[in-house]
């Protein structure tokens, strides 16, 4: 045999032998013990009639921080927040309406990450850290990659990402084993609780919400009930005519 | 060559210790902000991009404004620019490594920098940021080392580096409107989406860059055997005012937009700069001051005896540096993210640490473009 | 050559200097040190081995973690068909972390010991963590 054989030879060879162990390092066993929640499209939709008559409720954003080790700075310069309230003017600004009812007027509006389907933060990442996930339209957060660079920050018309100004640990009061933290120098946000989904759970502030004022489905599956919904009630969404697609939407 | 830069008298040794000794506090400075995060800085999460990434914004203005000498010599053969080109590389490439130094210093994770390159995302603006500027410095290297070479053997350059001359001209336009892109491709930030963005990046540099390379001739006749003669000076004090009554113009138009349309998102952002919203006024006098050293530096320009005159010209150029510094260093970043997507005015100012790591990038420039200006002056006076 | 002792000397000392580790090492009886990572483990029905023979473990666990983070996060998927047939959670601490739960004597031994610092412990929690915050 000559040289060139050889290395023929050897190179099949090498392949024959990587075989096995690659074909099972990319098998799949169905060895779950509950089945993930999927979807095409997660969307998720806050009724601000129910939200509305319930002042001083905190339940939502209290379990995602506490089960995210969101931590608590104690100031609004390093602030992290995922979900949280605002008055209704300042979220609709856009609305620029004189005139709205007073109870909504005087109801707190659950912001949060809205997943858009056409998110101007996955266009500006540059390391791709923040992504569409293909399958279910969640926008993911790779908290290994991001650089720190904030530039996803700028690009979010709805300020729903946060800065780690500082290391977050000390801030946080009772570590969850569960879910790791972050560390300084990462952007984060909601994830719409994608660990949660794939064990079979919904997410924990829909969960939480004793009042059933979140609900969350499929929007892609005309029967589920976020598509029933929509269909009966109307609904107006965040900044609508930047075209980024948010798939939070408000029940009025 | 470099070798030329470790020689130098009295006064050479002071100003050098003097940068190192800045250098030195900002890079304690850092550490700090290393180890205990940029919360140390003035930024929130209102306003997540402040001071660094406005210099970085300022400087790649100053760097892409060596076209202004490169382009009538190479293209045009004005041969009077002659002896300056080569200065004015060495301007760019300073300024190329302070705006990467700035991105650097202003990362939450800069060690994972090579993230950017290991996944290239073409469709983000910051990819292309970091290959242009990359670019734009390999070119200026290339360019000044050929071009220098070639003079300290007293021949002509070889006949290749002139098609790559001739690529830096687009390419230093390019690196200003990818970074004109970064902001003006934002549909968030109403402030910064806007058309007009990038041309005023480019008439601000213009107006900005020269201003600087004026200066530069001017103490250099003072400090060394360097005279770059009146009618190069001349001619770039020509190119400032231009450029700086097309800036002056393109502010007037953005200002005409903004309160003839009345959209209050639209509004909003002129009157924090320039009224106070909100009751948040901290930029308030810095804008006008802007405002008022433009429009006097810009009289002292067209007057042609204020011109003419060296002492009035210097005075006017430092008048049209820092305002453009205002302008594009205070007001432009900062002001994209007031109010915020809530309509809340969150202010921003520099912190103690932050504005130490700004000198000593500063400083770290300055430090360049000494080296790099001796060891030309040295070569062409033992050259000659 | 000129000063040819002042240059013997130098060269002498600088070698000395240069080989400190080895010689240093040898000197003190710390050559032959070896970490000992202390193997303690729950015992945890259906989980008797590891997911790979110790050898293995050793030199592949840092390429293993990074599959199983690009898997977890950037794919959602999350279950690790190990060689032999079992199946597994990707994720240090609820897998890893949940038998060898002593960070400090395992872990840390061999990484202290090769002045390594994964950034992995910056955000993933051990047991001590959450202990230590209550």
């Amino acid at each position: 045999m000559n040289r060139r054989d050889f290395i023929k030879a050897a190179g099949i060879a090498s392949l024959g032998i990587a075989a096995k162990p690659g074909w099972d390092l990319l098998a799949q066993e169905a060895l779950r013990q509950t089945a993930p929640l999927t979807a095409k499209r997660w969307a998720m939709l806050i009724d601000l009639k129910i939200c509305a008559d319930k002042e001083g409720c905190r339940d939502c954003s209290v379990v995602c921080h506490r089960i995210h080790n969101v931590p608590d700075f104690g100031n609004p310069k390093d602030e992290v927040k995922w979900i949280w309230r605002e008055p209704f003017e300042r979220v609709f600004e856009d609305q620029e309406n004189q005139f709205v009812p007073e109870n909504l007027e005087r109801s707190p509006v659950l912001v949060l990450c809205n997943h858009c389907n056409n998110p101007p933060c996955v266009r500006v990442c540059p390391t791709q850290a923040t992504f569409k996930r293909p399958g279910d339209g969640i926008v993911m957060m790779d908290w290994h990659r991001c650089i720190g660079c904030r530039y996803c920050v700028a690009a979010c018309p709805y300020g729903s990402r946060s800065f780690n100004w500082r290391d977050p640990r000390p801030f946080i009061k009772e570590l969850q084993l569960d879910f790791p933290t972050r560390e300084r120098g990462v952007v984060e946000k909601c994830t719409f609780c994608e660990e949660r989904l794939a064990k079979g759970l919904i997410p924990a502030c829909v969960e939480a919400c004793k009042e059933k004022a979140l609900i969350f489905g499929d929007i892609e599956d005309a029967e589920s009930e976020v598509r029933r919904l929509l269909n009966q009630r109307f609904s107006i969404r965040r900044k609508p005519e930047l075209g980024t697609q948010p798939q939070i939407y408000y029940l009025v | 060559m470099l070798e030329k830069a470790l020689i130098g008298d009295r006064r050479y040794w002071t100003w050098i210790a003097i940068l190192f000794a800045v250098m030195g506090i900002a890079a304690l400075c850092y550490l700090r902000q290393f180890r205990e995060g940029l919360g140390i800085t003035g930024l929130s999460r209102d306003v997540s991009w402040g001071f660094y990434i406005a210099q970085f914004t300022f400087l790649v203005g100053v760097a892409a404004s060596a076209v202004m000498v490169v382009l009538p010599y190479y293209l045009h053969n004005y041969k009077a620019f002659g002896k300056i080109t080569i200065l004015g590389e060495f301007l760019a490439i300073s300024a190329v490594v302070m705006c990467m130094t700035f991105i650097f210093v202003d990362m939450g994770q800069p060690f994972r920098i090579l993230n950017v390159f290991l996944y290239p995302s073409p469709n983000s603006l910051m990819f292309w940021d970091t290959v242009s500027l990359m670019g734009y410095l390999l070119l200026n290297v290339l360019i000044s080392r050929i071009t220098l070479g070639a003079e300290r053997n007293s021949l002509p350059p070889p006949k290749w580096i002139r098609p790559v001359i001739i690529l830096s001209i687009p390419w230093a336009v390019s690196i200003h409107t990818v970074t004109a892109f970064l902001y003006s491709g934002l549909a968030a930030r109403s402030f910064w989406l806007t058309a007009i963005l990038a041309p005023r990046f480019l008439a601000s540099a213009f107006a900005s860059g020269p201003a600087l390379l004026i200066l530069l001739c001017l103490i250099l006749r003072k400090t060394s055997n360097f005279d770059a003669g009146r009618e190069p000076v001349q001619k770039l004090g020509m190119i400032v005012t231009y450029a700086m009554c097309v800036n002056v113009f393109f502010v007037l138009m953005e200002v005409f937009t903004a309160f003839y349309s009345r959209v209050p998102d639209e509004m909003a952002h002129f009157q924090y700069l320039y009224l106070g919203l909100d009751g948040k006024h901290a930029l308030v006098p810095w804008m006008w001051s802007s405002a008022v050293i433009a429009l006097v530096s810009l009289v002292m320009l067209l007057n042609p005896k204020t011109r003419a005159r060296e002492s009035t010209l210097a005075i006017a150029c430092i008048g049209v540096f820092i305002s453009v510094w205002i302008d594009k260093g205070l007001g432009m970043v900062v002001t994209g993210f007031i109010p915020n997507p809530l309509g809340l005015v969150t202010e921003y100012s520099p912190t103690l640490p932050e504005l130490g790591i700004t000198l000593g990038v500063y400083a770290m420039g300055l430090l360049l473009v000494t080296m790099f200006f001796k060891i030309a002056l040295s070569i062409r006076k033992s050259v000659a | 050559m000129h000063d040819t002792l002042k240059i013997i000397i130098g060269l002498v000392v600088f070698l000395i200097l240069m080989t400190f580790p080895l010689w240093y090492n040898l000197a003190n009886g710390k050559a032959t040190y070896r970490p000992e990572p202390e193997v303690i483990t729950k015992s945890i029905p259906g989980k008797d081995k590891c997911i790979l023979p110790a050898e293995q473990m050793r030199v592949r666990h840092l390429s293993l973690l990074n599959q199983w983070r690009d898997s977890a996060v950037r794919r959602g998927v999350r279950t690790y068909a190990a060689g032999d047939g079992r199946s597994f959670e990707m994720s240090l601490t609820r897998t890893c972390l949940d038998c060898h739960s002593n960070k400090d004597t395992f872990c840390d031994r061999c990484h202290n010991y090769l002045n390594v610092k994964p950034y992995c412990w910056g955000c993933h929690l051990t047991q001590q963590d959450t202990v230590q915050s209550r």
